[in-house]
Formats: structure tokens, C-alpha cells, sequence
């Protein structure tokens, strides 16, 4: 299958996830227990990355800062930019890209291959709305937390690693924290991490969807995923700066 | 009742059901048998709508289900229950959600009668202590009662099972087959069985189809088919010696 058949396949598919869901009740219930599995599961890898992710960062920046006219201050500001601006949204994005999105292709193409998804069909459920609108409704709900998250846990992370090491005291470092703060770029990191949200989920759904064939075919569909996810990731990455920043 | 009138399908250019029309009858288990790759998988998910027939009608008591629209077909959907061949049960839901979920999704049942339904259901197909279990943690027959258990919870009006006692033992087989008889009398449904299990075929056949090559190549019952002078039919049923062995005596 061609580029241009599988945008348009996946097109006609997130046309079949956008329906009206059979039943709010159950439809809710799955939002739940999604949050629960695409979120809150994801918290543990999401602050242990931020945590080393603000502590090189700030090493580093402390170290390259040879010239004695440049402030301590801006190892703490350099740590906040680069967590609020890039790493936050798009690195913690790329990790949940393999994290979840490897998860989800291989759910749903298990299902797909073991006639689950058939046999929703043959009961009259939407298998698509179903199975994959909770999915992105959770995720596009719950990964501004974790960005929230990664941002505050990547900046103590560099509190703790800039003190340890002691290349900059700690009130150096918050006041560069606190120093010059642009509110937009917060919302521009949002709206970065909503896009990447969709991005994730959607993407390893539709692979995992249309997956024929047995397990071989499902671990392939897994790897695609998400190295398109990630890819797409970086595409509207640079789209959304480009639009949002100019 | 199910009928299908001159049912056609090709993949690209293979064709794999060559104009079958056929009656089945409700309050009767029938079955589908032929070779593997002689086209009945295809001919079971033309009849349910996972296929598209290229032409030819299939029709749900005089319903022309090929000519239904999406919405059309999901309220006659509604009518169905569907035995898999691996059962198809939900990983992540227990042997009790399972069979509670079609109820959940379709039924304006409160609490206690959904409940009532699911034990109901789970006593008739004999799952006496697993309802907390999940799929993966019960046997390969018991996965197939609750598969059946799941079918029936609508009380559909139509069962379709795809090799139902592929992958069970002897024993346990003929208890399926005999367990989706008695439902399909139970409630007088429309039973259609996808097999290629002569066994199946002398215990419950009580209407086949036999196909060959997507071809329907002869109709009838078990009792007929010792009688039969169709040769590729003879092929199929007496390939082993037992079934030689038991047409020589008879």
C-alpha cells in the first residue's frame, strides 16, 4: 500500500473513531480505565526521564558558561526554557511515542488477529469508535499533566544536579528559574503536546487495526507505529514552531 | 431462517464462492463442511457482513442484509451471536464481563436482571466457578462455553460458529456440539456451523452444505450422506479408514 492509500485509509478510519459512542456509560468507563493505563502508568518513566533529562542539562550549561560576564542565573533559566520549550513536550513525546504506542498497536492488533475486533463487529459495536476514541480522549486529556509533571520534575532535577555538584548556588539557580518568564511559551507547549497526544495514540491504532496475518505481523506493525508516530512527532514539531513561534 | 440466493465472491481474480444459494432453517443446527480452502470461512463471514458478496442476495427472514446500510445492518446485528474459532474472548475482561458485555452495550436491562442474565447464561453452558477468571487463565473448552455463553446473551435469533471444537478433544467436542444443538432447539434459532469435523457432522448435521471448490456441491442431511454417489462429497467424509470402515459395515 502507496503513502497516499494509507492517508486516505487512515482518513476513512479516524472518520469511523469519531462516531457517537453506543453507550455513554461504557464509553466513559473506557475513558477511565485508559487514563489509568496510557497516564498514570506512564508517570514513573516520564519522571525519571525529566529528572536526568533537567540535571544534564543544567551540568552542561553550567560548564559551557566559561565567560565571567555571563550570570550563574542562567544555568536555572537555560533549564526551565529547555524543559518548558522542547523537552517536555517533544523528547517525553518521542518516549511515549514507543512507550504507549508500541503498547497500543500490539493491544489492538492482538485483537485484530485473534477475531476480538470481528466479533465486537459481528455484535454491532463500532470496533474502531470503541476500541481507540477512549484512547485519544485519555491521552489528549492526561499529557498536558505529564508535561506539567515533566516540567517541574526536569527543573528540580537540575536544582538537584546543579547543587550536587556544586556549579551554582541554589538561589542562583532560582532566581534564574523565575527570571524573565514568557507565559506563551507554556501554551505553546501545550498545544504541542495535545498535537503529539493524538499523534500517539491514533497512529499505532491504525496500524494495529489493519493488521492480517499472526504475531509476526503484529510486532510489525508495533515497529511501524512507532517510527511514524515518532517521525509525525517531529514533522509537527517543527510545523507548530514554525506557525506558533514566528 | 437464512436464505442466500446465488451468492457470489472473488478476491481479485480468484473466485471463491461460485453462485450459492441455499435455505437454513431455524430451530435446526446447519452445517457447512468441505475441505480446507474449498471456501465455507468465506461463505460464514459473506453470510454475517464481514465480507461483501459480490453479488447475490443473503437474507434474514425475507431481509435482504445486502442491501442494508451501515446502521440497517448493526440493528440485525443485534440478532447475531457469533461463535469464533479461538473463541474471541476479551483478554482484558473476565469470564462474568465477558459475557456481560453485549449486555451492557445493547440491553436496557437494570443491575440485578443483567446479572440474573449472565448466570443464567454461565449455568446453561455449565461454567459453574470461573466467572472471575479471565480468558487466558481457563481451559481451551470452557474458553468455547463462554464464547457460547457470550453468543446467547441477547438471546439472538441467529448463531454462527466457525469451527466451534477445532483444537478440543473428542470428548469435550462432542460436548460443544451437543451443547449448541440443545440451544439451537432451547430457543429455536437459526444455527449455521462452519466444520470440517466429521464427527460434528454425523452428531448434529441436521442440514449440510457441502462445498467444493466454492462450489455447492451437495445439500442434505447426516443420515443422506452414507447414501451419496457425489464423489468429491465421498472424498471428503470417508478420507478416513474408521469412515471406511464403518460405510463397508454399513
Amino acid at each position: 500500500m502507496n503513502i497516499i492509500e494509507n492517508i486516505g485509509q487512515y482518513i476513512l478510519f479516524l472518520n469511523r473513531v469519531f462516531s457517537k459512542p453506543e453507550r455513554g456509560r461504557v464509553f466513559f468507563a473506557q475513558i477511565i480505565k485508559e487514563i489509568y493505563k496510557l497516564g498514570v502508568n506512564s508517570v514513573g518513566i516520564v519522571v525519571i526521564i525529566s529528572v536526568f533529562m533537567g540535571a544534564v542539562i543544567s551540568l552542561q550549561t553550567a560548564y559551557n558558561l566559561v565567560n565571567p560576564l555571563l550570570p550563574d542565573y542562567l544555568v536555572g533559566y537555560t533549564t526551565r526554557e529547555s524543559m518548558i520549550l522542547e523537552f517536555s513536550s517533544t523528547i517525553v513525546g518521542l518516549i511515549l511515542a514507543g512507550k504507549v504506542g508500541s503498547n497500543i498497536a500490539s493491544e489492538i492488533g492482538s485483537m485484530r488477529v485473534t477475531e476480538q475486533i470481528d466479533a465486537l463487529e459481528i455484535m454491532g459495536v463500532n470496533s474502531a469508535s470503541y476500541l481507540i476514541f477512549p484512547k485519544i480522549i485519555a491521552a489528549v486529556f492526561i499529557n498536558p499533566f505529564l508535561y506539567i509533571l515533566s516540567v517541574f520534575v526536569g527543573i528540580g532535577g537540575g536544582l538537584l544536579a546543579s547543587s550536587f555538584a556544586n556549579v551554582v548556588s541554589v538561589s542562583d539557580f532560582l532566581y534564574g528559574v523565575q527570571n524573565d518568564f514568557i507565559p506563551y511559551y507554556i501554551t505553546y507547549s501545550l498545544i504541542k503536546t495535545l498535537v503529539f497526544a493524538f499523534i500517539i495514540t491514533s497512529i499505532p491504532s491504525y496500524y494495529g487495526y489493519f493488521v492480517s496475518g499472526g504475531a509476526l505481523e503484529v510486532g510489525k506493525a508495533s515497529t511501524k507505529a512507532v517510527v511514524n508516530s515518532s517521525i509525525l512527532i517531529l514533522l509537527a514539531n517543527l510545523i507548530l514552531t514554525q506557525i506558533l513561534l514566528k | 431462517m437464512i436464505e442466500l440466493k446465488e451468492v457470489n465472491k472473488s478476491f481479485s481474480d480468484l473466485k471463491v464462492l461460485d453462485d450459492i444459494s441455499i435455505q437454513f432453517e431455524a430451530g435446526k443446527t446447519n452445517l457447512i463442511i468441505g475441505q480446507s480452502g474449498s471456501g465455507k470461512t468465506v461463505l460464514l463471514k459473506s453470510i454475517i457482513g464481514l465480507h461483501e458478496v459480490d453479488n447475490g442476495h443473503v437474507y434474514y427472514d425475507d431481509r435482504d442484509f445486502t442491501q442494508m446500510n451501515f446502521n440497517e445492518r448493526k440493528l440485525i446485528r443485534k440478532e447475531m451471536g457469533m461463535v469464533f474459532q479461538g473463541g474471541a474472548l476479551f483478554d482484558s475482561l473476565s469470564v462474568e464481563e465477558n459475557v456481560r458485555f453485549p449486555l451492557d452495550m445493547f440491553s436496557e436491562m437494570n443491575e440485578d436482571e443483567k446479572i440474573g442474565r449472565v448466570k443464567f447464561c454461565l449455568d446453561r453452558v455449565d461454567i459453574k466457578k470461573a466467572h472471575k477468571l479471565y480468558p487466558a487463565e481457563i481451559s481451551g473448552g470452557m474458553q468455547k462455553r463462554v464464547a457460547i455463553a457470550r453468543a446467547i446473551a441477547l438471546n439472538p435469533s441467529y448463531l454462527f460458529c466457525d469451527e466451534p471444537n477445532s483444537g478440543l478433544d473428542p470428548v469435550t467436542a462432542i460436548l460443544i456440539d451437543k451443547l449448541i444443538q440443545e440451544i439451537t432447539k432451547e430457543f429455536n434459532m437459526t444455527t449455521i456451523i462452519n466444520t470440517h469435523d466429521m464427527n460434528s457432522v454425523m452428531e448434529i448435521g441436521e442440514k449440510i452444505l457441502f462445498i467444493n471448490k466454492g462450489v455447492k456441491a451437495w445439500e442434505g442431511s447426516s443420515e443422506e450422506i452414507f447414501d451419496t454417489e457425489n464423489q468429491s462429497l465421498n472424498n471428503f467424509v470417508f478420507a478416513s479408514n474408521l469412515f471406511k470402515k464403518i460405510k463397508k459395515e454399513l
